[in-house]
């Protein structure tokens, strides 16, 4: 923690992280204006006194919204995180120690799988499931929980050839608590890191589902729904979408200075990355 | 060597076989079929029934699963539910569009992202390499559609210079697309050349700290020959990886820039697929997108073994 | 007087520390060579050895700087040549040979283009006549087919190979100096004697001038006419070799020698205690008084000052009290053998099976095996060691009678009747009764936990302790090893490599085990740490009674510690018997191949070399493993047959064909 904050980078992405989270967690009591309150005669106003952001196509306050705006994406997104990499990484875990035939089956069903576009995965369920946040949490921690598999198998089998997990064998200690005992505390930072990567890939893909329509229903304040309602304006009120671009932006670039600090005060490597 | 090259191509055969079940078996599982979307309101009673015996849905799933992949490999996906027309050539004409915008992408990124990761490397932590990697930083975790909004608000609202949204169909020429398509690439190439930047950094960081660039430099061979000669070819190697990952994504995960931009590409169309429930369309784009990101991993995989002469000899041992 | 060809005056080299002390690597070195000298620069690991050589390049580490002094070659200071000058002199007149040549080639060019780039830099020759040069060097190293040796990649050598093609883009710029950093570290005994003798003899040819880094006193001896020895950063006596080897005057050069296992003789040499300084923790005294036995009260207040004597510099306050013998080595003492705890039939293993994705494209299955026939036998209070080459297998009938790897073939049997092939499967009784200690500590030890939670693993697992009693116990185990209890709480990363093998050896302990395999316990350590670890192996067998199996390619320190031989070549054995007769007359071409390549640090030792040093990639599918390697070979039977057995007195049993005389 404190070689993190030595960081000025891990510094930064902490302090934007916590202010989003305190402002998700307290919004409700401290907004300015009624979220949903629509005014014809206050459509398009620009920034003034009153609304610090102005106002939206229906006359809607934008520091309200934008206020209001990360709360489903950060509560979805920070129970789905966790339960993705418990679940991949204790499978990964697992066979990166088993390996053999259930590691070869177990490896090509997760190439399969990812092989599918992201898009393609969550909209299937979304037509079939609704965009509950009771149906989100599960099917997000699913998805982004299966290259979660691949990174702990990766960090398993690399310290699975040591000699400390040789002698534990040796020793005849169980699986299970070779698992716990030698490999988890060797796995745990690239895990970490990985988590706050998933993370950040989430609330992408929670706000990119809203932007195309799929996510939070309106009218809801979301950012992703925020900026999709606002394009068409962008000629006469530009205000309207760059509060919550602003906002959305500067929470996922605090994850990821986060997990980049996270990941150098550990010496890991997460520069290996592909756009998702 | 051939005998590694073919057990890879193996398993990518077997990881398509895979996919295209799951694809199936997993469409197939969800509410409603190819005759109810047709038939929308109409979908119940005899009318239904008769549809279904038409098109042979009445029929196990496992034996309309294999005529499905029969037809694949055969390069006939069935027709759209909804126009009817052959879903080959629905996604063809969208692949070609798709191509065209990953293409340009490509041509822009992937050069620019060598370039910038050989700098960065040789700059580490001074002021270049800093800016850089944090550009990379921004570049890679803001969401598409808000750097497209942002130079759509930047270069079509403000200053005018090129159209903010394409206005054209899937099947128009070329020439149609090309003055509006150059947002699009650009938001895609911001994406992409950060991932590769930061692979190629940090890979050409690992090999300059190397014996053997230690030893170039002691046998007084001069430094651009140490990085161009000796480094390089070593430091390139984790790229491509990336690189094919990238190139999937391209093909198939774009699907909010083409939204942002109206663009007729793959992306666009399997939404719009999912939406209208056209089943034999979801599953066609899917089996179709799949293939594309296992056909270039493999490529990418036996690229390394070609250029890689360690990995050459060891799988020839294994 | 003449300028010398490297002067190196008053050099000191440091780094600034994070908390922006400046901490030196180097403390006041002066040394100088004239040309047509070799000269020996040993130390143990962190002396500043390998530094100083860099140094004399003009190359320092990242982070190191010249605080004071300069080196001087040919009277230019090379930290003050423009970079075109010092690229012109490296490789050229003064070129590197690095330690472990296989990561210093550049993976991705083939051999030729290599030496050809160094031709280019710094050869006076036409551009059409590199090719030809080329091969020239690469015969002048003596590699076999130097066409095709041109051709291929790094990786497609052997460590040997790779060494030669390192020396021979050093002679491209036909260099008036070779700075040699541990060049055959790493190496099999009989390939380092063969690259030595490749360098003597490249010595006498061209009168090229050396300067030799390594931590083998006896490579050294073999190759250099003088020897430098370094104590944590500074030359503490410097000498000719003859003189240093006999008569050391420093009281660091002495422990050192004193801690050499000798080939000649059964015992185990004296340790070294205490560790050396870490930079910047030296006193104002001599850097090695804390460890010193004639430390008097000056050398805790003052520096030594490099002083000449008859036999070169010496930096000691007490260098004229230093004549008395070298510390003794003790004898081992004799046990009588017990009863078998070990027994192994027939053993045989072959690597990794295909899979059944690799069955399907048609992988070819296994092969020959890469051990066989491996039958010996374990008594308690016994030390039996396997000794062998790299991919002699020993580490592989360790794993074996482990049971992380599953034999092909064979039978593995306690006292109490067969084991399992897989430790899963074998009882927890069975399991606690063999345990392993890996060679490098740094690797068997979990650097995430405390010693004490090491030491809690078997304690729990075998004993069921917990609470106190388990603590207890724990600290016991560490008095045992001569580490004290305050080490508990620590990880291992705070402690030295010798206290780290000791902790893993008292892990072993713990299970309170009939039989302790060691697979190269020593090999990752100084010398004068594996005296004591040698030591303390000697006393468990004595006292506890325990047997073991030890795994070493060092016939010295096998010497020292083994009852009894076994001799391994591509997994098969050649010879087994009481050490004592293998030592003294051995059987097998082999074992006599083998020992003859050994160096000992004495004046005018020289080795024997018989045979060839080319490595093979695995065992031939019929006939003699040795078949390929051996100066006495007999013909087609050596091809055709397996070697019989031929049982001498004593349980001594060769295989070979030649009927032992």
């Amino acid at each position: 923690m404190k070689a993190l904050l030595r960081r000025p980078s891990g510094a930064i992405g902490l302090v934007l992280v916590a202010v989003h989270v305190a402002i998700a967690v307290t919004a409700p009591w401290i907004v300015p204006h009624d979220a949903r309150a629509i005014s014809a005669a206050l459509m398009f106003s620009p920034p003034d006194a009153a609304h610090w952001l102005g106002t939206d196509h229906l006359g809607r306050d934008i520091l309200t919204r934008t206020m209001l705006g990360g709360r489903q994406a950060l509560l979805v997104t920070a129970i789905a995180t966790p339960l993705a990499v418990a679940w991949g990484g204790m499978l990964g875990m697992y066979l990166g120690l088993a390996g053999g035939q259930r590691d070869d089956v177990a490896m090509r069903l997760v190439d399969a799988l990812l092989s599918l576009p992201w898009i393609l995965k969550m909209l299937l369920m979304i037509v079939t499931f609704g965009a509950a946040p009771q149906v989100l949490v599960p099917v997000l921690a699913f998805f982004y929980g299966v290259p979660v598999i691949r990174i702990a198998r990766a960090a398993t089998q690399g310290v699975v050839a040591r000699d400390y997990v040789l002698a534990a064998r040796a020793r005849g200690h169980g699986r299970f608590s070779i698992i716990l005992r030698e490999v988890l505390p060797n796995v745990r930072d690239a895990l970490m890191v990985e988590g706050a990567m998933r993370w950040s890939w989430m609330l992408l893909a929670f706000s990119s589902l809203s932007f195309l329509g799929f996510g939070v229903a309106p009218p809801t304040p979301d950012w992703g729904l925020m900026i999709a309602d606002s394009r068409s304006f962008l000629a006469i009120a530009p205000w309207a979408a760059l509060a919550p671009v602003a906002a959305l932006s500067s929470l996922i670039i605090g994850i990821n200075l986060t997990a980049d600090a996270l990941a150098k005060a550990l010496g890991l490597d997460r520069a290996h990355s592909a756009p998702q | 060597m051939l005998a590694y090259a073919l057990r890879r191509t193996l398993l990518g055969l077997i990881t398509v076989a895979l996919v295209s079940a799951m694809i199936f078996f997993a469409v197939e599982a969800l509410p409603g079929d190819a005759c109810t979307a047709v038939l929308q309101r109409d979908a119940h009673g005899q009318r239904l029934e008769n549809c279904r015996r038409e098109m042979g849905l009445d029929r196990p799933a496992t034996a309309r699963y294999l005529d499905w992949v029969g037809g694949a490999i055969r390069g006939d996906l069935g027709a759209s539910a909804g126009s009817g027309k052959a879903i080959t050539e629905l996604v063809g004409a969208r692949l070609a569009n798709t191509l065209l915008l990953a293409g340009l992408s490509m041509a822009v990124g992937v050069p620019l992202a060598l370039l910038l990761g050989v700098v960065t490397a040789l700059a580490r932590d001074r002021a270049p390499d800093l800016v850089l990697s944090t550009v990379a930083i921004l570049a890679m975790t803001i969401p598409e559609f808000v750097t497209a909004t942002l130079l759509i608000f930047t270069f079509s609202v403000w200053l005018g210079w090129v159209p903010g949204i394409v206005l054209a169909s899937a099947d128009a020429p070329i020439s149609t697309l090309f003055p509006t398509i150059w947002l699009p690439v650009a938001v895609l190439t911001m994406v992409m050349t950060a991932h590769i930047l930061r692979t190629v950094r940090s890979s050409m960081i690992d090999v300059m700290e190397g014996d053997f660039v230690q030893m170039a430099r002691l046998k007084g061979v001069p430094a651009w020959r140490v990085v161009w000669r000796h480094a390089l070819p070593s430091a390139l190697l984790p790229a491509i990886n990336v690189v094919a990952l990238t190139v999937a994504w391209l093909l198939g995960g774009v699907v909010v820039v083409e939204k942002v931009f109206n663009y007729p590409g793959l992306g666009r169309f399997m939404v719009d697929s999912i939406t209208e429930r056209d089943l034999p369309v979801v599953q066609g784009l899917a089996l179709v997108v799949a293939s594309a990101y296992v056909g270039v991993n493999l490529a990418a995989d036996l690229l390394a073994l070609l250029l890689d002469p360690r990995l050459r000899t060891a799988r020839l041992r294994a | 007087m003449t300028v010398p060809l490297i002067d190196i005056a008053g050099l000191e080299v440091g780094f600034t520390s994070r908390d922006g002390v400046t901490l030196p690597i180097l403390r006041g070195v002066d040394l100088r060579l004239e040309p047509g000298e070799t000269l020996g620069l040993v130390g143990e690991s962190g002396s500043g050895k390998s530094t100083l050589a860099l140094a004399a390049l003009g190359h320092l580490r990242q982070g190191l700087r010249v605080l004071a002094g300069q080196v001087r070659f040919r009277g230019q200071d090379v930290f003050a040549l423009p970079p075109h000058r010092l690229s012109a002199l490296r490789g050229g007149s003064l070129a590197l040979i690095p330690q472990n040549a296989g990561q210093a080639l550049t993976p991705t060019m083939r051999i030729g283009a290599q030496v050809a780039e160094a031709l280019r830099l710094h050869a006076t020759c036409a551009p059409a006549d590199i090719p030809g040069r080329v091969v020239q060097l690469l015969a002048r190293v003596r590699l076999p087919t130097p066409e095709a040796i041109a051709r291929r990649f790094p990786h497609e050598l052997s460590g040997g190979q790779q060494q030669r093609v390192a020396i021979a883009m050093a002679l491209a710029g036909e260099p008036a100096a070779l700075l040699l950093d541990e060049p055959t570290t790493g190496l099999d005994v009989t390939t380092q004697a063969h690259i030595l003798e490749l360098l003597r003899a490249l010595a006498a040819e061209s009168g090229t001038t050396m300067l030799y880094v390594s931590h083998d006193l006896g490579a050294v001896a073999r190759v250099c006419d003088r020897i430098a020895v370094m104590y944590a950063g500074e030359v503490v006596q410097e000498g000719p070799a003859t003189h240093l080897l006999r008569t050391p005057r420093h009281p660091y050069a002495r422990a050192l020698l004193a801690a050499i296992p000798r080939i000649a003789e059964a015992r185990i040499p004296a340790a070294l205690e205490g560790r050396p300084p870490m930079p910047g923790a030296t006193g104002p005294g001599c850097a090695f008084a804390p460890r010193c036995t004639l430390a008097a009260p000056v050398c805790q207040t003052h520096r030594p000052a490099p002083a000449a004597t008859e036999d070169g510099t010496v930096r000691c306050h007490r260098a004229s009290e230093t004549a008395q013998p070298l510390p003794e080595a003790q004898p081992l003492a004799a046990t009588a053998p017990g009863e078998a705890v070990l027994s192994v039939q027939d053993l045989a293993v072959s690597y990794a099976s295909p899979g059944p994705l690799a069955q399907l494209v048609g992988r070819p299955a296994g092969g020959v095996a890469q051990v066989a026939d491996i039958r010996l036998e374990v008594h308690a209070g016994e030390t039996l060691a396997l000794v062998g080459e790299s991919g002699s297998g020993k580490s592989s009938i360790l794993k074996a009678i482990a049971g992380l790897l599953p034999p092909a073939a064979g039978r593995i049997s306690l006292p109490s009747g067969p084991l399992a092939a897989a430790v899963d499967h074998r009882r927890p009784d069975e399991v606690r009764r063999i345990q392993l200690v890996f060679q490098n500590p740094d690797e068997s030890l979990n650097p995430h936990h405390t010693i004490a939670d090491i030491l809690a693993q078997p304690l729990r697992l075998y004993h069921r302790l917990a609470g106190p009693a388990l603590r207890a116990r724990a600290a016991a185990l560490l008095e045992e090893v001569r580490l004290g209890a305050h080490h508990l709480d620590r990880l291992p990363a705070q402690l030295s490599g010798g206290e780290k093998q000791r902790v893993a050896i008292a892990r072993a302990l713990a299970a309170e085990p009939a039989l302790l395999l060691c697979d190269e316990p020593t090999s990752a350590l100084d010398v004068s740490v594996q005296a004591a670890v040698l030591a303390l192996l000697a006393r468990l067998r004595r006292e506890r009674g325990i047997a073991i199996l030890f795994v070493a390619h060092d016939l010295a320190v096998v010497r020292a510690i083994a009852d009894r031989v076994a001799v391994l070549y591509q997994g098969r054995l050649c010879e087994i018997g009481p050490a004592e007769a293998v030592y003294r007359r051995a059987a097998h071409p082999y074992t006599e191949a083998l020992l003859g390549a050994v160096l000992e640090p004495e004046p005018g030792w020289q080795p024997r070399l018989l045979g060839h040093d080319m490595v093979e990639r695995g065992p031939p599918a019929r006939g003699c493993p040795f078949q390929n390697r051996c100066h006495r070979h007999l013909g087609p039977v050596c091809n055709e047959q397996a070697p019989p057995a031929h049982e001498l007195p004593g349980g001594h049993v060769v295989r070979c064909h030649i009927p032992p005389a």
